[in-house]
């Protein structure tokens, strides 16, 4: 009998900073390429990634982030102008590995039905409205997302 | 060398992962069941990828080969 092996991705999206954004999009078009059913559900500042026109431009902050490919010592990265200078730099290093742009993952995981969840509460806690965010979104609560995770689905937060 | 004929040519070079999979997946479902897809990718993770995509979606990876920074895969359309 062959193996039972899963057909679902669940993914929750919790952070607004460019680099914890790719995870999320990245493993979504991959499992949809794998012929499996994902889901994104997008809440607290994982929302930031759904705002019109914010998907390019979200900032990799060097403070308290020791791991950067030139680290910055956190009392130079809290100037001002650091957490452009660091993104600016990421985004330099994507370019020359070739590496997607969020704005074109996104529009890949759309054309493969990736199912994109807006979280409805953390909307209303941080006052965001339907027409601040892009076209093409579900919005839904906990259990929205749970029901979709519920069918045997590997679940990953980032 | 693998002694196969592949019925289309795809050259996914200069993309970095996920794309080879993804265009690959996209590729191999206008394809007809039985025909054979050549794919030239430059992510050395393609290698393991490839596998496991058609590990995953029961499509029958025929070989690869490797030469001069350019992975080739010959992948069958089998269902």
């Amino acid at each position: 009998m062959p193996e039972e092996t899963s057909k679902r991705l669940a993914i929750i999206a919790l952070h607004g900073t460019m680099d914890l954004a790719y995870p999320p999009f990245i493993l979504a078009t991959a499992a949809a390429a794998l012929d499996m059913e994902v889901a994104i559900f997008f809440t607290f500042y994982g929302l930031e990634i759904l705002k019109k026109g914010k998907i390019d431009k979200l900032k990799v902050p060097p403070i308290a982030n020791p791991a950067m490919p030139v680290p910055m010592p956190n009392i130079l990265g809290m100037l001002p102008g650091m957490t452009s200078m660091a993104t600016m730099m990421m985004n330099k290093w994507m370019k020359k590995a070739k590496v997607s742009k969020l704005s074109e993952l996104l529009a890949m995981a759309k054309e493969m039905n990736v199912r994109l969840i807006a979280c409805q509460m953390t909307m209303d806690v941080m006052g965001i409205k339907k027409e601040d965010l892009i076209d093409g979104l579900e919005f839904g609560g906990a259990a929205t997302f749970l029901e979709f995770a519920s069918h045997n689905a590997v679940t990953l937060t980032f | 060398m693998i002694d196969v004929t592949p019925n289309q040519t795809a050259d996914f070079s200069g993309l970095a992962c996920p794309m080879p999979i993804i265009k690959t997946k996209k590729a191999i479902d206008a394809m007809a069941v039985g025909e054979v897809l050549k794919m030239i990718s430059t992510d050395p993770g393609s290698v393991s990828d490839v596998q496991a995509w058609a590990n995953k979606t029961g499509q029958e990876l025929l070989g690869h080969e490797e030469s001069g920074g350019k992975y080739v895969f010959y992948i069958k359309k089998v269902k």
